[in-house]
């Protein structure tokens, strides 16, 4: 069993990405052995309303049920506690949101409010620290990344939130994890997909420091080659036990619904 | 160490290129070196180089101690072409600007310095390295002795693609840097890409092809 809890469809508005296509996630799914995908529909993150690709995201599942829909929210519009409540009835993965590319505060009091909403709806919050590169972002892709002080802050806003953090390499995850208390950071998810392997292998040293049951198993693909999070994992030796957490496991836990 | 990273002294490098001797002769089969000199004393990387040549070493390493398109690159590439060696060239991908502890080159400013020594090959090391690659790509398409270097930790969805738009499976070199998971991320990439042949350019064959003859045991 192997979920990919970071998968997109949809172009990418910067530069030309192959493979963008519904298909060709499905297609790439089947070749690299992947059961379950959470997609994030990647055009609505750049839209003024990224609630308007989540209807995209349902018809797909509707399609393709091994894609669950990553839902995205603007908690700045009027009524954006609507789209969190069809995204827990639906069975949506995570609702997701990129603050920074909405143009309103990472750490403020809307970002605060969808924590919260979530953390009483039982659904994961999903946020990407960035998608490319800062060295190679196109001049007018000006979006800051997702600050750390943003995952901490939000954590801290609601004690039933959890949080799916996906894109963050290994100072970002560190900051956070040590800067929060066992029962915040418990809360917290981290996709592999950023993370280095050897010889540097952070990933061996946060598997060890903060725990493999932290991390699960994303891709970021099409934007980036899925084979990265096979091929950083695949250079561990690691416990069978361990690797099917990551693979699968880690994300059913963080998946399980718990609203009250 | 008693020098910068890249601006690095005569006696860091004379410890650095033993240390890469010796890592050769240990892993007489599995390890080549690159001789890493400074274009700054002319004098001294001239002679590592040949010290190199003579004691099995493959190439020469310019990192970024002065600018690619400097006449100081001159005897340089000279020396390597005397010895059969490439010239690989750590890259900023588009630099747009000066960076404090370096002195960074990017492609064009690469091209430039190839397109004045036609003889020499020259690695373009490292197009995942970070920064605007496809500024690099459409900058080396059309110069035949520059090779692009796959290596670096980024993993972008396209940039393969493009790699082999821009250069061709014929100028591509597979390679790690620091991280292997990225390398070998790329390499199985390729196997579902490419047609064996391909592949095989790639893995070793373009490699076998402009390093000195005998770098490869068994080729």
């Amino acid at each position: 069993m192997r979920i990919d809890v970071n998968a997109f469809v949809g172009a990418y508005p910067w530069r030309k990405v192959p493979a963008t296509g519904p298909n060709d996630l499905v297609t790439a799914m089947d070749r690299l052995a992947i059961d379950t995908a959470w997609v994030t529909h990647l055009p609505s993150v750049f839209w003024r309303d990224p609630g308007e690709g989540n209807r995209f995201l349902y018809e797909l599942a509707a399609r393709e049920p091994r894609c669950r829909p990553v839902v995205s929210v603007h908690p700045g519009l009027l009524h954006w506690e609507e789209i969190v409540d069809e995204a827990t009835r639906l069975g949506a993965a995570a609702v997701r949101a990129d603050p920074t590319f909405y143009g309103i505060a990472a750490d403020g009091g809307e970002m605060r409010a969808l924590a919260r909403q979530c953390g009483d709806a039982g659904i994961p919050l999903a946020m990407s620290m960035r998608f490319e590169d800062g060295r190679q972002r196109h001049p007018n892709d000006r979006a800051e990344e997702l600050p750390p002080w943003a995952v901490r802050a939000l954590v801290r806003s609601d004690p039933r939130v959890r949080i799916l953090v996906t894109h963050a390499d290994r100072a970002f995850i560190e900051e956070v994890h040590f800067g929060s208390t066992p029962s915040e950071a418990a809360r917290i998810w981290w996709d592999i997909c950023w993370v280095w392997g050897p010889p540097e292998d952070h990933l061996e040293t946060l598997l060890g420091t903060i725990g493999a049951e932290r991390f699960v198993f994303g891709t970021g693909q099409p934007l980036r080659l899925p084979e990265n999070a096979f091929a950083k994992l695949d250079l561990l030796d690691l416990d069978t036990a361990v690797r099917e957490a990551i693979d699968a496991g880690n994300a059913m836990k963080l998946s399980e619904n718990r609203s009250r | 160490m008693t020098s910068p990273i890249y601006f690095s002294s005569p006696a860091d490098l004379d410890h650095a290129n033993e240390v890469q001797r010796t890592l050769q002769r240990e892993h007489p089969t599995r390890i080549r070196g690159y001789v890493a000199v400074n274009p700054n004393h002319t004098t001294h990387a001239v002679a590592e180089i040949a010290r190199g040549a003579e004691a099995g070493m493959i190439g020469v390493k310019l990192a970024a101690s002065r600018r690619a398109t400097d006449p100081l690159l001159d005897p340089v590439c000279d020396a390597a072409q005397r010895h059969g060696m490439p010239v690989l060239q750590h890259i900023w991908q588009h630099r747009r600007r000066e960076f404090s502890g370096q002195e960074a080159s990017d492609a064009p400013e690469l091209c430039a310095l190839a397109e004045r020594h036609p003889e020499v090959n020259f690695l373009l090391a490292h197009i995942a390295g970070g920064g605007d690659w496809l500024h690099s790509l459409h900058a080396v398409r059309d110069v035949a002795n520059v090779y692009v270097d796959l290596s670096g930790s980024g993993v972008d969805g396209g940039l393969l693609e493009a790699c082999l738009a821009a250069a061709g499976a014929e100028r591509l070199l597979w390679g790690c840097d620091l991280t292997i998971d990225t390398g070998w991320a790329k390499l199985r990439r390729l196997e579902y890409l490419l047609p064996a042949a391909d592949l095989e350019l790639i893995r070793w064959r373009n490699a076998a092809r402009i390093f000195p003859a005998g770098s490869f045991p068994d080729e």
